[in-house]
């Protein structure tokens, strides 16, 4: 059975043929069957779900007018804020927080008749590749369960891969929604920088944050970010930037497509089933009557190194607020005033966030500052500048998601430099501010998804929309469904 | 240059970012936070002497607004999720010492 797309459904509730009560009693019953194997939820509200859901269905009985995803489950990942339920960024320290605001994204999204069904699990903090790192449980790949859905967003990617929902959003630091999305076989777009207010997204990296879909289809994808994009005066760093119509975009012919191919994303460390893939990705591009120019990004190589000092120095200033006195954990019995903070600190975050914020310490304290911040952000204008050139001579720039397909659980846990180094291709979007999306392009032999990138210029996400739509215009990889959830649904 | 986290200059750092690491933790840190180091000194094969530092993607201005007042977090709400309340403010331990309180 083939399942059902955001807009489907949004079809189905507004002409009153499948009603949104019935939608989500179908999203419970998948969370009921799938989820206590893939532990992709950290909570839900089946109730709270249900009366909104009622609400929608009696606006389409008078009809009345129903918003763009009117009566559609959804889930968020729990470092965006809710009123309702907790948030809990997967972390001992907030384990029990109830954000007293809802994000902008959320007002965004339940004003546009999307149902939050619950929150998705992730690396504590955003702060991992594999969630793994969540202080509740990992969480599993709906293509294999001994596999990593990937992450930050893993939660998100797992429940949309195995049908839970149709979509969901998550949040994108380093490579967070498109690096699960590739590893699950879905589309994951991370918008550009200021597209999307942050306001409401716990704070990990405020110069790299970026809040995005996670959605089986392009077409999904452009929706859902119709619907959060634009301009939050609560969010000074979200740019005052027209939104246009991404969904009808989409129908227009895709004429005079220039694709750029960088000899640096096909490098060592690529796996040879995934370089089969995009090659023949590439191929598809070229048969639909794309150019392919190559480029050059000779700075992208340093975007490791560039991004893990940047971000953990953001970190280690963003996270200082946990200090056990105005929200968050507090330890049992500090010793005194200074104590409260370091115990409950120690208490509340897990091994990797204690690892960056020290590492984001040492990198921005006295004698270090010049020799790693400062020069983290000197090349990152060198790897920006990188993009800029490239994108005079082409629309997008296309590569693997990620230089591997989904590892298995544990595999990466003790070396967390290996961890890191499996971001290479991801995290140079987030560094130059540009936007990215991944696509499943195929499968290796043992039945792991394998992803496509596509980077466009600042605010060019319509042009990387309709260059990925006319991809899967052209493919189905995007409409292969995991084992797992095809015999929960038989 | 080789960087190279010793286990003191570990505990100098979990003092600035306000951590207690356990022994065990001190060691561990000291090489895994060496061996991150000695992979983000290859960052020092660039000339980076004219290059500007970018710490914003896209051009930021100042933002301005209004200057009217907006509607506060009601204080209950704000005080909701306090580790410990005292009336409408949030409770700490004792900061200064008896004697010279």
């Amino acid at each position: 059975m083939p399942m059902p797309t955001l807009m489907e459904i949004r079809d189905a509730v507004r002409s009153g043929r499948v009603g949104a009560r019935e939608w989500i009693d179908r999203a419970i019953g998948s969370i009921q069957r799938l989820d206590p194997q893939l532990r992709a939820l950290i909570s839900y509200d089946g109730d709270r779900a249900m009366d909104l859901a009622e609400q929608i269905d009696e606006q389409v009985a008078r009809g009345e007018p129903v918003g763009p995803l009117a009566g559609v489950p959804v889930l968020i990942k729990d470092n965006i804020c809710t009123r309702f339920g907790r948030t809990t960024c997967a972390s001992r320290i907030l384990e029990n927080f109830e954000a007293p605001y809802d994000a902008h994204v959320v007002q965004r999204l339940e004003s546009a008749g999307a149902i939050i069904l619950g929150k998705t699990n992730l690396d504590e903090f955003a702060m991992g590749s594999s969630t793994e790192n969540s202080v509740w449980f990992p969480t599993r790949n709906p293509w294999s369960l001994e596999h990593v859905p990937g992450g930050s967003s893993g939660g998100s990617a797992s429940a949309v891969a195995a049908g839970v929902v149709a979509g969901a959003l998550g949040s994108d630091t380093g490579g967070s929604i498109r690096q699960p999305a590739s590893f699950c076989g879905i589309t994951g777009l991370k918008p550009t920088y200021g597209r999307v207010s942050r306001y409401g997204l716990v704070a990990y990296g405020s110069s790299l944050d970026q809040i995005g879909p996670l959605t089986r289809d392009v077409a999904d994808a452009a929706l859902l970010l119709q619907v959060i994009a634009g301009r939050d005066p609560r969010d000074s760093t979200s740019v005052d930037e027209p939104v246009p119509d991404y969904v009808a975009g989409l129908d227009r012919p895709v004429d005079g497509l220039r694709i750029g191919l960088a000899r640096e994303y096909f490098g060592a460390g690529l796996d040879p089933e995934v370089r089969a893939a995009v090659e023949a990705a590439i191929a598809e591009f070229q048969a639909a009557g794309a150019e392919i120019v190559p480029v050059s990004l000779p700075h992208v190589k340093y975007a490791v190194a560039c991004y893990y000092l940047v971000a953990v120095a953001e970190a280690s200033s963003n996270l200082a607020r946990y200090d056990g006195v105005h929200y968050g954990r507090r330890a049992e019995r500090p010793q005194d005033y200074i104590d409260v903070y370091c115990s409950s600190r120690q208490e509340g975050f897990g091994a990797e966030v204690r690892r960056r914020i020290m590492l984001g310490t040492y990198a921005l304290s006295s004698g270090y500052y010049d020799a790693y911040y400062l020069k983290a952000l000197k090349v990152r204008t060198l790897i920006k500048r990188d993009f800029e050139e490239a994108f005079r001579l082409v629309d997008v720039v296309a590569g693997p998601t990620s230089p591997s397909p989904a590892w298995r659980l544990g595999e990466k846990l003790e070396d967390p430099l290996a961890m890191y180094l499996m971001d290479i291709y991801t995290v140079s979007a987030n560094l130059a501010g540009i936007p990215g999306i991944s696509v499943p392009c195929g499968f290796t032999q043992t039945g792991l998804p394998i992803g496509l990138q596509l980077m466009g210029p600042h605010f060019g996400e319509p042009r990387l929309l309709a260059a990925a739509g006319l991809y899967q215009r052209r493919t189905d990889w995007h409409t292969r469904v995991p084992p797992l959830a095809s015999a929960a649904a038989a | 240059m080789a960087a190279r986290i010793d286990e003191q200059q570990v505990r100098h750092i979990a003092h600035l970012a306000r951590l207690r690491p356990t022994d065990a933790e001190v060691r561990l840190f000291s090489e895994q936070l060496s061996h991150i180091l000695a992979y983000v000194e290859q960052l020092n094969e660039l000339d980076t002497s004219d290059v500007p530092p970018t710490a914003h993607a896209l051009p930021v201005h100042n933002v301005f607004r209004e200057d009217v007042p907006g509607d506060p977090l009601p204080v209950d709400r704000a005080l909701a999720n306090a580790p410990q309340r005292d009336g409408d403010f949030f409770a700490v331990p004792k900061v200064l010492e008896q004697d010279s309180a």
